[in-house]
């Protein structure tokens, strides 16, 4: 059986034998196009496997670019998609505006944290050909999850996105913080696999079926039923894992400090913007008809992680510790979006994603660059007097961590209040209420890293930066200091790809 | 009515077999309960007319995975005295979570209506035994309807193949390998070397 | 339903009779068999000198690569079962979908083969 085609196939017989066969060989390949940068992405991998494993070690950095490349291609691949909306596999893929649009961020933030890791891996000496392929492997299944329109096809992408970040977790296999980090976050990652596999089952058991288009029927004619209600938890908790979302939060710090700081730049950008990609999409087009019953839990994690970010980040030294809070913080401020339930909520989780991606890949450029002769640090006490040691780069820093907390006019605040506007359009007063006041308490440990950089006594210095964690600090603050002279591009590419999921 | 009383001698076993693989003292006992509970469960699957599951449970879960969680269970230098001294003191608020757990599972089982209209979009509506055997069912929309999902598990198990070497390969330094080709392109000027040797003298 | 049941009416005659006669089996010691054990009968037998240490040794991290190798293989050939029995109803999409399959998990093979990772040392 094809996948459905939206537009028919053409139907007029060939009469040239030649164009007989140029179409048999097309139909397919047109069949399939929407779906065509994962295959380009599945059959790079491979290729890169192969070449990685036929030349010897010395390919790795080779390959690294290669895998950058492949990425690259990837999204042109996306780019040179139209805008409509299509249905592959009986429709349990989906490929709409909103797919196109959080494909391309992954994408983004996947080519990034490989182009960051050159210095990093060359020095710790753990510069392998598996590692980019691992990373390929994973974004492979962000997209699929983002054009998952099915449980099974969404519980796919997710496994196959997992079990690579498990893997480069524990890569640096010799040190016993890697190996713990990638350990603790395989049992959680099966824990929370299970839960959400028992709330899919639920799901199917009480709606008949795995497809989101048919379970938002069922619930349609239906409506919800205790059982129901029971899988939506479970399932909410096994993604709520995925995004790191308080309480399912706790493997977060400890698997950012303990894996390789490019891998945990990798973590805390795509696999985030993937999974909380498909949380909206699971949410907004499976459940639509009980939005009351699901909105409820979603403000609930939503305001216990905005909380947790805020507090728990205050007492944290390692500045990838304090990422983690941070990061968790931020998912709280992104699942106000989706608590909405609307599409201007979901604009604004759109936005707020691609932002977070921007200044958190920037941030991680700089804790990269945390580096002295004698390896590398990570207590944010080393950044003391950055200001007369590197005013460029503590000034870049000082803006991301001023867009972090939200303060105007930086790409951050923008962040917040679409967020926001979105809480408030859908009557959420004390959602938004305490989301504010969560930032307000969240901005006390980011300016306690500007007042180091910049009022405390000068530390060593930090070797030179290299070439590439420059280009992207220097990109990432362009980005967060101009976003507001030009914001129409993301916010309205936001908008059509929110409107897609209604 | 056999049928009954057999879905009960299998739940029942399961249940308590899955008890002792987290109550009991020796982990190599509770891996040998845990492939208890596989072959009951694969009893239900029978019981529920899924006989290609309950093969599969068989092969790939005792014959496998067991195994493999004996290696694990025998390769960890664990002191499980010391672990099990944790029990105790986690056992009240273990316990408290699975009693809330348990009378959640149990509201939820007496709420259990499925939603009208169910049998309507019931995606692919499995043929009666009679029709075909349950593997061939299988086959018909595994490599078609859901070739999706087919090749995205190949592609898991390729990702996980990958993982485990890179996670655990170590070769030993020093160690000679056999190297078929390197043996099959010599030849005599490569391995063999003429010297004359002078009368008295070694080499 | 109950007609599947009874295919397996067989199966179930022939697991209880097993179990019968393999607990009389065991059950006929205890009750027939004189028993008089000492130390040294009841110690464990090593070729006739006395054991030298515990048998449970910790095992070697390569078995277990071994094992989850094994396992992945052993899951590709049970996607293979339900191929071959309908094999003549799945058309082209269903060959096809399958030599991919195969193939990717022949990419896997040729890396694990290439790392030497079946070789033991």
């Amino acid at each position: 059986m094809d996948p459905e085609v939206v537009e028919t196939a053409p139907d007029s017989a060939a009469a040239d034998p030649v164009e007989a066969v140029v179409e048999a060989v097309a139909e397919p390949l047109f069949a399939y196009a929407p779906i065509m940068p994962e295959i380009v992405l599945a059959v790079g991998a491979m290729a890169l496997l192969m070449l990685g494993v036929f030349r010897s070690e010395r390919s790795a950095e080779p390959i690294m670019w290669l895998s950058i490349l492949l990425l690259a291609i990837a999204a042109l691949l996306i780019l040179a998609q139209g805008n409509e909306t299509r249905l592959l596999f009986e429709g349990t893929v989906i490929v709409d505006p909103f797919a196109r649009l959080l494909k391309l961020l992954s994408l983004l933030g996947s080519a990034v944290a490989i182009f960051m890791s050159f210095d990093y891996l060359r020095e710790a000496r753990i510069m392998k050909f598996e590692l980019p392929i691992l990373i390929v492997l994973a974004t492979l299944g962000m997209l699929m999850m983002i054009s998952a329109n099915d449980l099974i096809a969404l519980y796919l992408g997710l496994e196959l996105q997992s079990l690579s970040l498990y893997v480069i977790a524990a890569f640096r296999r010799d040190a016993i913080r890697s190996s713990e980090a990638g350990l603790k976050y395989f049992v959680l990652g099966a824990l929370s696999s299970g839960m959400l596999l028992y709330g899919c089952s639920l799901i199917y058991g009480f709606t008949g079926s795995t497809e989101f288009i048919r379970i938002a029927q069922a619930l349609e004619s239906g409506g919800a039923n205790l059982g129901l209600i029971f899988g939506i938890v479970f399932f909410i908790a096994g993604l709520a894992f995925k995004v790191s979302a308080v309480p399912f939060h706790m493997w977060t710090p400890d698997v950012y400090e303990g894996a390789p700081t490019p891998v945990t730049a990798f973590f805390a950008a795509a696999p985030k913007v993937a999974a909380m990609a498909m949380f909206v999409r699971a949410m907004l087009t499976a459940f639509p008809a009980i939005t009351a019953e699901w909105q409820q839990i979603i403000v609930f994690i939503s305001i216990a992680s905005m909380l947790l970010g805020a507090f728990a980040a205050i007492a944290q030294t390692n500045i990838k510790r304090l990422m983690a809070y941070s990061s968790i913080g931020h998912m709280g401020f992104a699942l106000v979006g989706l608590a909405a339930g609307t599409a201007e909520g979901a604009q604004g989780v759109i936005v707020y994603l691609a932002i977070y991606l921007v200044m958190n890949l920037g941030v991680f450029a700089c804790i990269l660059a945390m580096r002295r002769s004698d390896g590398m640090v990570e207590d944010i006490n080393e950044l003391a007097g950055l200001s007369s040691n590197n005013p460029l780069m503590a000034f870049l820093l000082a803006m991301l961590m001023f867009s972090l907390a939200g303060i105007p006019p930086l790409a951050g605040f923008f962040a917040k209040f679409y967020v926001f506007l979105a809480a408030i359009q859908a009557g959420l007063y004390p959602l938004a209420v305490i989301g504010v006041l969560a930032s307000v308490v969240g901005a006390y440990y980011y300016l306690r890293i500007i007042k180091i950089m910049y009022f405390d006594s000068p530390a060593e210095r930090f070797d030179p930066m290299p070439m590439a964690l420059k280009s992207v600090l220097g990109v990432s603050g362009i980005i967060v200091i101009f976003f507001v002279a030009y914001p129409a591009p993301l916010v309205d590419a936001a908008e059509v790809a929110a409107k897609s999921l209604f | 009515m056999v049928a009954a009383a057999f879905f009960y001698l299998f739940a029942s076993v399961t249940v308590a077999a899955a008890f002792m693989v987290i109550a009991s003292k020796n982990p190599v006992h509770a891996v040998l309960f845990l492939i208890l509970a596989f072959v009951n469960s694969a009893g239900l699957f029978v019981l529920l007319g899924a006989e290609f599951l309950a093969m599969i449970l068989i092969v790939v879960y005792v014959g496998a995975v067991a195994v493999l969680f004996l290696f694990v269970v025998m390769m960890l230098d664990v002191d499980f005295a010391e672990l099990r001294a944790g029990f105790l003191r986690y056992l009240p608020f273990g316990g408290l979570i699975g009693i809330i757990m348990l009378i959640e599972l149990i509201l939820v089982l007496g709420a259990w209506t499925i939603a009208p209209g169910v049998v309507d979009v019931v995606a692919t509506p499995a043929p009666t035994a009679a029709d075909v055997t349950n593997t061939e069912a299988l086959g018909r929309v595994l490599y078609t309807k859901y070739v999706y999902f087919f090749e995205a598990a190949g592609m898991i198990l390729l990702t996980a193949m990958v993982g485990a070497i890179v996670l655990t390969l170590r070769h030993k330094e020093g160690v000679k390998r056999q190297d078929i080709g390197e043996q099959v392109a010599r030849n005599p000027e490569t391995s063999i070397e003429i010297k004359q040797v002078e009368s008295g003298k070694g080499i | 339903m109950n007609e599947l049941l009874l295919d397996y009416l067989p199966v179930v005659i022939f697991i209880a009779v097993s179990a019968i006669i393999a607990g009389a089996l065991m059950l006929a010691p205890f009750l027939i068999a004189v028993k008089n054990p000492d130390s040294e009968k009841v110690s464990a037998y090593e070729c006739g000198f006395a054991a030298f240490d515990d048998a449970r040794m910790k095992f070697d991290v390569r078995f277990y690569l071994v094992a989850i190798l094994f396992i992945i293989f052993d899951l590709e050939v049970a996607f293979l079962f339900p191929w071959a029995v309908a094999f003549k109803e799945v058309g082209a999409l269903g060959f096809w979908s399958v030599m991919v399959f195969l193939a990717v998990l022949t990419i896997g093979f040729i890396y694990e083969w290439r790392k030497g990772a079946l070789e033991w040392d």
